[in-house]
């Protein structure tokens, strides 16, 4: 007990975990933002493959980071454009349209990777975000150097978040966006275009989910690896269930998440560890996830029009 | 735009639109070939001949086939009654860690009795793996596609865990790889001589039985009407809850078989590269044939043909392989759509 | 309230066509609409009216034909346009948001989505005055989902007059309100047209249309067949050009009803989100009897039929099949004791709509010997079944192995109409049998229940329509909130008696003497 003690006060844990969440804060972001509009996104795990890739890729290429990280976020804006295409006007299978846009962009990534870097046996690094210390909040003790060391990237994660809830909650768009996820007939009955704002959610949604995966390749390592996005895609589904659909639980959640996923980290270095297989530690994770979709399964307030495709012609 | 659904859409449209959907996605493969370095034609045409050139590559596409027939069957029946199990690459290492628990020299009975023992106790493990997923859907309404996804995870740290603890082979050599199967607990070859084993055959088989239940029995039935209208079907008094959970057996159960073929079939022992995805591209698979159990033979052969005729052609022309995960993946998406678009047609306003 | 000689013309539709496939939805319909009218446009369900509304509001483009609005083309196809021409539609279906509050429903789309803030402030206002000077309150801030129906309705209207509409069209506004909420509303017309408003009032009940309009275009087969002003016809002159030819109302014969083969005593059910459930019913539906059930919808006329139904099981209370009573409900059991069900909603809840006529047909008896054998199915069987179901039932359609999503719902619910008949059950559960039904198909269902009832069956007709319940029913409940009314033999409520109760008031605290 006493070393949980210590590694909950350290504040290196804590910096740890603001760390392992940023990546999931863009990417619920992104998902919760599809979701509200109607569309559920499953391409969002190869949507961050292929934003892990574009954004270490262009750096790699000479852009700097910031251009990196909207050339990710591109990437991910064009697989949510064909996700969109196929899951709004067409009104197609969102589960099969997804696990595709999986598939599609994975698997086009790591084409691109063998293309770009024929010869290479292990993969080049780049200079990548480095920590930025904000004047004065980095100097007060514990939150100094949790909340206020991180790489920029990371401080971008919850200006997102904030925004989002803003957005969602105190704009006409986000109203509108809600609505069309709610009950699509609403919108199109005041004039607004249900097409575009799901559309135009998906692709922004998906652009967020790419710069998600940057995150991992960009601030949280210099490097691109295969298997590298590891699920968290599919995590990021369940914070947002877990969330209820609400930006700042969603946040909340991916925090919880990162926390414990960090831990779990720490208590392999303990003897603890020595005892358990390191496998169970990293089941943890997935085991929490499940875990939180069935507390949250009774209570959850479910976009009324998720997954409902929406065609005039049939009313 | 607006869809209108068309009442009578002739053989033109049927046939028509998934032919210009391959064709397409053929054309893009050429694209991504041509940007690869490669000359398209000489590219599909090492992938043909990689795939069906020579005795060897048709064997080597029935063999890799075999666990896509199986995983494809499994997704099939799931998406059929619109349970989506994403999670048969979990059950596939289910039905091989039982196969290798059992197999090796645990049960020390004829190959006549242990064989079909392996098969049930594959069968039941898969489908137990699913069925926990199908209770929280049908109990709580967590929605399944997350957690079948994460269960693969989970399966594979397991297996991790396994091969690395109780399961490893003490004369591996350090690898994370399970003892081998005994004689008795190896599939035969199909037909002596040829390097192809009755794994292939069992698959066959599955795909009979699969639709035989489809569209003979009041299961299938079930299925079918849970699947199109659950909210009807419970109204007109089938146990939806009940059919979802035997859905969920049967599919667990054939995705299973996937992994205790390859087991007993090819491998003869369990590695953690045992599958290279095979559970989710059974959802390829199924999606191709639209469903029906006959066609995910057909199209597991396709499936199985590109990856095998690109393992090939990527020796010969260096462009990568995964041109064959792209190659599926637009497949997949167009046909989704060309399908969609023989019922519907878009019209203005 | 104003004549129509002499006023400006403010809406004008011409030449209006409107194919769907094989079927022309409007043919050539023209007509003007003039300032401070109410213009009825009368036609029974499948005539073409919504879809003229849906073309005019944008929903649709027209194949051929054109929208003035004040003297301006309407580009067609954009809702946003009719919006801004000062053109307001309350659906037949509302189009809110439940999961939002009226205030946000009303202001959506209002503003440009551009703008940083949602401005809230001016628009409360702006809600408050619109609802004192028509007669239309409601809580800006309350969910739309826990609203009541006549409430929901009210936010329909407030959205059109929140956005300056000038000329209001309602689909069919009456079918979900009581006789006095239809008054009310017919009170806030009056005020708005007094005030310059234009109004088409779509409708296919006469009394409403001679009750409302100044003039009145009839509309059959997608074709104008009649423009009358009201006062120079009368209802049977109307009903003929609607129906195109002398309608005989269903009349049935006086019941003689036996004993009550399904009790209900004190019966309970839990709600279900904004669905009430039921609170202590007690019902007898007798052999030989039609049981009518009036009622604003989401009073728990859901609960009842699902309980009925086998889909839910009481809470409290008992209920009886003959004298024992039940145990162990589902949908099976209800099937077992010989209880016909025919759904509220055909195409989500009575039948697959992939499924083939033969499938469709034995949805419900397919664990019986005669189409299964231990777990087996008996497909010739079935399709002997369903053939002698099309036939017997004159269902119209290429043959049982057509998806039945290819049929009109008339046509839908006479095969539905056949599984459950054939099978001569005791107790029949009719849940708005005729909802959007043509008049043919309408005529032909209510027939076949009267026939169910002098074979001997208990009949419970569940329908919105309250004239519809007064022309069948041998006796009548009314629900309010998951309560039951006592039973009125026919004839001895007039509609507007009935609307009391429909409106909760006649329920004594607590007790239910009549």
């Amino acid at each position: 007990m006493a070393e949980l003690f210590d590694i909950l006060l350290s504040a290196s844990f804590w910096a740890a975990a603001i760390r392992i969440a940023s990546p999931l804060i863009f990417a619920t972001m992104g998902e919760l933002i599809c979701e509200r509009a109607g569309v559920l996104n499953l391409g969002i795990e190869g949507i961050m493959v292929a934003g892990a890739f574009a954004g270490w890729m262009a750096v790699y290429s000479g852009t700097d980071l910031w251009t990196g990280v909207a050339i990710a976020a591109m990437a991910g804006m064009l697989f949510g454009l064909v996700h969109a295409t196929l899951t709004v006007p067409f009104g197609l299978s969102q589960h099969v349209v997804g696990l595709g846009v999986t598939l599609l962009a994975t698997s086009a990534t790591y084409f691109a990777y063998r293309v770009a870097l024929p010869e290479v046996s292990s993969p080049p690094r780049i200079e990548a975000f480095q920590t930025y210390e904000v004047p004065l909040l980095s100097d007060l003790p514990l939150v100094g150097e949790a909340l206020f060391s991180q790489t920029p990237l990371t401080y971008l994660a919850f200006v997102v978040a904030i925004l989002t809830a803003i957005i969602l909650y105190r704009t006409p768009l986000g109203l509108a966006v809600r609505a069309a996820g709610e009950n699509p007939s609403a919108v199109e009955a005041q004039g607004l275009s249900v097409t575009g704002l799901r559309m135009g959610a998906v692709i922004v949604g998906s652009g967020l989910m790419a710069v998600g995966g940057a995150f991992l390749t960009m601030s949280a390592f210099n490097s691109f690896f295969f298997e590298m996005v590891n699920g968290r895609g599919w995590i990021c589904i369940a914070l947002v269930v877990f969330g209820a659909w609400r930006p700042g639980k969603a946040l909340l959640g991916a925090l919880l998440f990162a926390a414990f996923d960090a831990l779990q980290v720490r208590l392999q270095q303990t003897p603890l560890g020595a005892d358990i297989p390191y496998q169970v530690f990293l089941m943890l994770p997935y085991i929490l996830s499940i875990l939180a979709l069935v507390v949250m399964s009774r209570r959850a307030e479910v976009p009324a029009a998720l997954m409902v495709p929406y065609n005039k012609g049939t009313r | 735009m607006r869809l209108e659904p068309i009442a009578d859409p002739g053989m033109g449209r049927t046939l028509g639109l998934p032919a210009i959907a391959l064709t397409l996605t053929v054309i893009a493969a050429s694209g991504l070939a041509l940007v690869a370095g490669g000359d398209p034609f000489s590219v599909l045409g090492l992938i043909v001949q990689g795939a069906v050139g020579s005795k060897f590559a048709l064997l080597e596409t029935l063999n890799r086939a075999t666990p896509l027939i199986f995983t494809g069957l499994a997704v099939a029946v799931a998406f059929r009654a619109k349970l989506w199990n994403i999670g048969a690459e979990a059950q596939l290492y289910g039905g091989a860690v039982i196969t290798v628990l059992l197999g090796t020299g645990f049960l020390p009975w004829p190959s006549g009795i242990l064989l079909p023992t392996l098969v049930i106790a594959s069968m039941v493990t898969g489908a137990l793996l699913l069925l926990g997923p199908a209770i929280l859907k049908t109990r709580l309404g967590v929605d399944e596609v997350v957690t079948t996804l994460l269960l693969n995870f989970i399966a594979l740290l397991f297996v991790s865990m396994l091969l690395e603890g109780p399961m490893k082979d003490p004369m591996g050599m350090g690898w994370p790889k399970s003892e081998r199967l005994v004689a008795e607990a190896r599939l035969p070859r199909l037909i002596e001589g040829l390097r192809l084993h009755w794994g292939f055959g069992l698959a066959l088989i599955s795909a009979g039985v699969v639709w035989v239940i489809q569209t003979r029995t009041t299961l299938g039935y079930e299925m079918r009407a849970v699947g199109l209208n659950a909210q009807a079907a419970r109204f007109a008094g089938i146990p939806v809850g009940k059919v979802i959970l035997k859905t969920a057996f049967l599919s667990g159960g054939l995705a299973a078989l996937a992994g205790f073929s390859e087991v007993a079939g090819l491998k003869g022992s369990l590695t953690l590269d045992l599958s290279p995805g095979f559970g989710y591209t059974g959802i390829i698979v199924a999606m191709l044939a639209l469903l029906n159990p006959l066609g995910v033979v057909i199209s597991a052969l396709f499936v199985a043909g590109i990856f095998v005729g690109a393992d090939s052609m990527s020796r010969a022309a260096g462009v990568p392989t995964y041109i064959a995960d792209i190659l599926l993946a637009l497949a997949l998406l167009s046909m989704v759509l060309a399908i969609m678009l023989t019922r519907f047609r878009v019209v203005r306003g | 309230m104003s004549g129509s000689s002499g006023a400006r013309t403010v809406l004008r539709l011409d030449s209006i066509t409107k194919c769907f496939g094989a079927l022309t939805a409007n043919d050539r319909i023209s007509f003007d609409l003039a300032e401070g009218e109410v213009l009825a446009l009368l036609g029974e369900n499948g005539a073409g009216k919504t879809t003229l509304m849906n073309i005019l509001f944008g929903h649709y483009t027209a194949d051929e034909g054109g929208v003035e609005v004040f003297g301006q083309p309407l580009p067609p196809g954009e809702p946003r346009a009719a919006l801004s021409s000062g053109v307001g539609m309350v659906h037949q279906h509302f189009t809110l948001a439940d999961n939002l509050t009226v205030l946000d429903n009303v202001i959506l789309g209002t503003q440009s989505i551009w703008r940083t803030a949602l401005g809230t402030g001016a628009a409360r206002r702006k809600l408050a005055d619109l609802a004192t000077s028509f007669g239309l309150e409601v809580d800006p801030d309350a969910r739309v989902g826990t609203l009541t129906v006549g409430e929901r309705q009210r936010v329909e209207i407030l959205k059109a007059l929140y956005r300056d509409a000038r000329i209001l069209i309602l689909d069919e506004p009456t079918a979900v309100l009581t006789p006095q909420e239809a008054d009310a509303l017919f009170g806030t017309l009056r005020k708005a047209v007094a005030q310059g408003m234009s109004v088409i009032f779509i409708s296919h009940k006469l009394h409403e249309v001679m009750a409302i309009a100044n003039r009145v275009v009839v509309l059959r087969h997608g074709k104008v067949v009649g423009r009358v002003a009201t006062a120079e016809t009368d209802r049977h002159k109307l009903a003929e050009m609607m129906v195109g030819a002398e309608i005989a109302p269903v009349a049935p014969r006086p019941a003689t009803p036996g004993p009550a083969l399904l009790s209900l005593d004190q019966v309970s059910t839990p709600s279900e989100g904004a669905a009430p459930g039921l609170a202590k019913v007690s019902l007898d539906l007798r052999a030989g009897q039609i049981t009518g059930l009036a009622g604003v919808s989401g009073n728990g006329q859901v609960a009842l039929a699902d309980l009925i139904g086998g889909l839910i099981a009481p809470a409290s209370g008992e209920m009886r099949l003959g004298n024992a009573p039940v145990e162990d409900w589902s949908p099976r059991a209800a099937l077992a004791h010989r209880i016909g069900r025919i759904p509220e909603d055909r195409h989500k809840t009575g039948t697959i709509a992939d499924f083939s006529l033969t499938e469709n047909a034995i949805l419900e008896a397919y664990p019986s010997a005669g189409f299964s054998r231990r777990g087996w199915m008996r497909w010739s069987a079935a399709r002997d079944f369903a053939r002698e179901v099309i036939d017997t039932y004159d269902v119209r359609c290429p043959g049982p192995e057509t998806p039945i999503r290819l049929l009109s719902g008339g046509n839908m619910q006479k095969l539905i109409l056949g599984r459950v008949l054939e099978d001569a059950p005791r107790i029949v559960l009719a849940n708005q049998p005729v909802r959007g039904l043509d008049i043919g198909a309408v005529t032909y269902v209510q027939e076949q229940l009267i026939k169910a009832r002098d074979g001997g069956a208990a009949v419970l007709l569940i329908s919105e329509d309250l004239d519809e319940v007064l022309a069948l029913s041998d006796v009548i409940h009314v629900m309010s909130e998951g309560r039951l009314s006592p039973e009125f033999a026919r004839g001895t409520m007039t509609p507007a008696e009935l609307g009391v109760w429909m409106a909760g008031d006649g329920f004594a605290e607590g007790s239910h003497a009549a």
